[in-house]
């Protein structure tokens, strides 16, 4: 409960801090920190206009977008305090919730028939299919080290595990910070400020999505931001300091890794779309050299 | 229960030649429910009463005696059979009145005699464990399933994969009755029970794989799947559901069953079955993702979900060999669960495709589109399926899967480091094929049901009847069942487990009970925000006004459906990538300079399996051989009955010098 809170309060400043940052660097006041939740304020008072072609899948993929995020939080613990879920395996389903999420969102995009969605849904479906194997390797590694298989438990024991922790934790913090922003489609892989849908993949994906529709996802992903804020604190933070010092370490990574992307967004030029695969699947290696070098590690490569 | 309760509905099918049309089908469906229902008592039974573990019954005629025995695995099998037989009985009704004016009734009796014999050569194999009638009752089954498939036998190309698949079963079959006849020839007894006795000094290995080949032709392993991708688009859409969700699993019925006597080297035999697995689900999924033809996309994900089925077993196999239950029991039960599972989402998704092409008379994908508005049912259950098979939640394909992951998991954090990296490698391969089933079924189901009709041949069409909608509702409330009540049905699976491989259920089912409630409990959740969200969007635009304009077009709004994305477009990006493993041929002429007003063009991709390719090189060699050898039929009687003496004079010979 405790996760899902911050959350959403993260989720709250989280945008307006990239946009705030990226407005700064490219010299530029930028607008106001609320700034994007007012947009979905706005978005969730006006009306909406739906394309003839869609179907019930185009209206009912929003909702599904959105409850699947939220109850992937819920699954995701906070430092020191039991949650109700962790139970052995949770990250496999907090990984496919978001892949159920995935398939609404894209067969939403579809249902509309227009091309420029089409090649938004097919990049998404590969990029997020080219994704997950980083994910469950850095996974398996860390339950591979702390002998555990919940998230609690791997993320409570982690900061046991001497330098291992150290190594696997920079190694851990890097992949999770790219596979956000993969999974929300921003800077390497996709720009969201471009404005030629041929080049977009978040973007052009809700081109038809209008008023109440249009504001689930918009909400969904500032939420799936914090969520990775998230993961990346339960990584850093170990659960022996005051609560009091937790909360404002919890903020304090939200801002910075907030800020971070902000700074990625700004000095940082988007790929050929031609090289993302190649760009994604390198994430897997640097998963795998982690796994490889926890092995060592754990001295259980016997030569 | 009385054994000619067993023998009933072999006479009674007969019958059905005799039977007049308008009341055939009830009658057919009336033996089949009795067929049901005589084997689906003592296997519920067996599988639900504790302390029932076998149900036997000697039915002895002259001639022959057979023993049906039923222990908890048959039963498994014999129920997940039964209902896919049953639905599919139900369906084929409503499919099969599109081919009233093409057939006679001789073809629909043919057709409806061998279904039930289908059905009942299955139920053979899994009830008679003696050796002879087990391989005549696979042989049964493969004829019949090869004269089902034979149904529109007026196509060419029907008839050529009909072939093709009876030469590669009869490939399967004399490696089984090789693997049986090695094991007569050391224990004198030619049964499943004799392995036991066989593996106990001898080497496991050659008879092993013996066996595994001879059922791994069955259940599709790459690279002996290549009769598969033919066989299920060639054969009306409720056979290929009941070959895909049942028949085929006949191989992997044989493969456990074989394993349950294997005392010895398990832990390799596992790893194998494993690395076997992960490539048939990773080429699997991939040949998939590049077909158009709705059928054979369905068939290559047989072969990817046996895949996920192996390497369950292969899983269990493992941590039976390194003695550790919790290990066995979540490969296993994985497995064993998918088994059932993928029996309901296939046969969902094989009749939910098979009203589209009744409807659309094409399985070609490129040339669908739109047709949720005309079918928004059909669509709908095909949607479930989908979910379904891509393993997401809270349906049933998830529960099996994360049984399976966490076993990978489970397994990397302990024995040695090549377990480790086994299994670490596994885990990306599963982690993999989900993601591409996602990618796979985003793109099926998108350019089938989504966006608008790219051709006229989904321009007349109307939903599927209720005769053929009422059996897919079933399917689907019971993947709604599996996967949000998981523990209700991994109970009877682990009892399963813990009889056959002889491990204690007790530890693995805390952890089970844990993982499971908690995923139920999130099926619910998930359901309830969903709800929340849309009464919460009823009410806040209650009074919004919403209106209806085009898709937007980037201010181009003349499009038409062909400039929509396709199949092979939407495929493209991965083809591009998997270009060093998938090949496909493009048929296209670029436009040439000297041609100043270039003419209409078409664009065409033809997937190619290259282990089709190879194993029909071989046939097509066979075929050739057998073809020379067919000048010995001469159709003179004088030539026979010298063949004949020139036989019995080498009998004689070879008798006489003491080598027979």
């Amino acid at each position: 409960m405790t996760g899902i809170i911050l959350s959403v309060t993260a989720a709250l400043f989280f945008p307006g801090i990239i946009l705030r940052v990226k407005s700064r660097m490219s010299g530029r006041k930028g607008p106001g920190i609320m700034q994007p939740w007012k947009n979905i304020a706005v978005l969730l008072r006006k009306g909406s206009v739906i394309s003839n072609t869609t179907s019930y899948i185009f209206r009912f993929a929003p909702l599904v977008y959105l409850s699947t995020i939220l109850c992937a939080i819920t699954l995701l613990p906070f430092p020191g305090i039991l949650s109700f879920w962790g139970f052995d395996g949770d990250f496999i389903l907090f990984a496919y919730l978001l892949g159920l999420g995935k398939f609404f969102f894209i067969i939403g995009a579809m249902d509309t028939g227009s091309s420029f969605e089409g090649m938004g849904a097919n990049r998404e479906a590969l990029y997020s299919m080219l994704v997950e194997p980083a994910f469950f390797i850095l996974f398996g590694t860390m339950a591979m080290i702390t002998g555990h298989s919940s998230m609690q438990e791997i993320f409570a024991l982690f900061h046991f595990s001497g330098h291992n922790a150290f190594i696997i934790g920079i190694i851990a913090i890097y992949l999770l910070i790219q596979v956000a922003m993969i999974e929300n489609s921003r800077m390497p892989v996709d720009d969201p400020k471009t404005h030629l849908e041929l080049t977009m993949i978040h973007e052009v994906m809700i081109l038809d999505h209008s008023g109440f529709d249009l504001a689930l996802v918009h909400i969904g992903t500032n939420l799936k931001f914090a969520m990775y804020g998230l993961l990346i604190t339960n990584i850093i933070l170990p659960a022996e300091i005051p609560f009091v010092l937790r909360l404002g370490s919890f903020l304090a990574i939200q801002l910075i890794f907030a800020g971070l992307i902000g700074l990625m967004e700004s000095f940082r030029a988007r790929k050929k779309l031609g090289k993302n695969p190649q760009f994604i699947l390198a994430l897997s290696s640097i998963a795998l050299v982690g796994f490889i070098l926890s092995l060592l590690l754990m001295n259980r490569m016997i030569f | 229960m009385e054994a000619s309760l067993f023998i009933a509905p072999v006479l009674l099918s007969f019958v059905v030649f005799f039977m007049p049309s308008r009341i055939r089908y009830y009658y057919v469906l009336a033996l089949t429910i009795l067929t049901v229902a005589v084997t689906s008592i003592p296997a519920c039974i067996v599988l639900f009463r504790p302390g029932e573990p076998v149900f036997m019954l000697v039915a002895g005629y002259k001639l022959l005696t057979l023993t049906f025995t039923i222990d908890n695995l048959t039963a498994f099998f014999l129920l997940v059979t039964n209902f896919t037989v049953l639905t599919g009985m139900l369906y084929s009704n409503g499919y099969l009145k599109s081919y009233k004016d093409k057939k006679g009734p001789v073809q629909f009796s043919l057709h409806y005699f061998n279904f039930i014999w289908l059905h009942i050569s299955m139920l053979g194999v899994l009830m008679l464990h003696d050796g002879l009638p087990f391989l005549v009752s696979w042989e049964l089954m493969a004829v019949s399933s090869f004269m089902l498939i034979l149904f529109e036998a007026e196509k060419r190309t029907t008839l050529k994969t009909a072939v093709n698949y009876l030469v590669q079963m009869h490939v399967g079959l004399v490696l089984l009755i090789i693997a049986f006849l090695l094991c007569e020839a050391k224990t004198g007894c030619m049964s499943f029970d004799a392995l036991q006795l066989y593996f106990k000094d001898a080497p496991n290995m050659g008879i092993f794989f013996l066996f595994f080949a001879g059922f791994a032709i069955k259940a599709g392993f790459i690279p002996f799947h290549t009769w598969l991708p033919d066989a299920h688009p060639a054969a009306p859409s409720h056979i290929s559901g009941v070959m895909s969700g049942v028949m085929i699993k006949m191989g992997i019925y044989g493969i456990l069953r074989v394993l349950t006597h294997v005392q010895s080297d398990l832990y390799l035999i596992g790893l194998i079955i494993l690395v076997i697995s992960a490539i048939s689900g990773l080429i699997g999924v991939m040949m998939a993702i590049v077909q158009h033809d709705l059928k054979k996309l369905l068939a290559y994900h047989s072969i990817e979900n046996i895949g996920i089925i192996g390497m369950g077993i292969g899983l269990g196999m493992m941590g039976l060999g390194s003695n550790n239950p919790l290990l066995a029991f979540l490969g296993f039960s994985g497995g064993i669960l998918h088994i059932l599972n993928h029996s309901l989402f296939k046969s969902l998704l094989f009749f939910s495709g098979g009203s589209v092409y009744q409807a659309c008379h094409t399985r070609n994908i490129e040339e669908l589109g739109g047709v949720i508005h005309k079918m928004p049912r059909t669509a709908g259950l095909f949607l479930i399926g989908s979910l379904a098979i891509c393993g997401l939640p809270p349906l049933n394909g998830f529960i099996s899967e994360v049984l399976i992951y966490f076993g990978f998991f489970k397994g990397l954090m302990e024995g040695s480091v090549y377990q480790s990296v086994a299994l670490l490698l596994a885990l990306v391969a599963l982690v993999v094929i989900g993601g591409l089933a996602i990618f796979c079924f985003t793109k099926a189901f998108s350019i089938i049901f989504l966006g608008e009709p790219r051709t006229e041949k989904t321009r007349n069409i109307h939903e599927a009847k209720f005769s053929m909608l009422f059996p897919q509702y079933i399917i689907s409330l019971m993947i709604l069942l599996i996967g949000f009540f998981p523990l209700l049905f991994i109970q009877p699976v682990m009892g399963i487990i813990a009889g056959q491989f002889h491990i204690d259920p007790a530890p693995a089912l805390i952890s089970f009970t844990q993982i499971l409630t908690k995923i139920s409990l999130m099926g619910g959740l998930l359901v309830i925000i969903l709800l929340v969200l849309l009464v919460l969007r009823k009410i806040i635009s209650k009074h919004k006004i919403i209106t209806t304009g085009p898709t937007w077009g980037c201010g181009y709004t003349a499009g038409t459906g062909k400039q929509q994305y396709t199949a092979t477009s939407y495929a493209n990006n991965f083809s591009e990538l998997a270009a060093p493993i998938l090949r496909t041929h493009t048929d296209y002429g670029e436009i040439q300079q000297e041609e100043i007003f270039p003419k209409e063009r078409s664009f065409l991709t033809h997937p190619f399996d290259i282990f089709q390719y190879w194993i029909n090189k071989v046939i097509d060699f066979c075929m050739l051989i057998l073809k020379k050898l067919a000048r010995l039929q001469t159709g003179n009687i004088q030539h026979y009955i010298l063949y004949a003496f020139i036989f019995m004079l080498i009998i004689f010979l070879l008798l006489y010098l003491k080598l027979l």
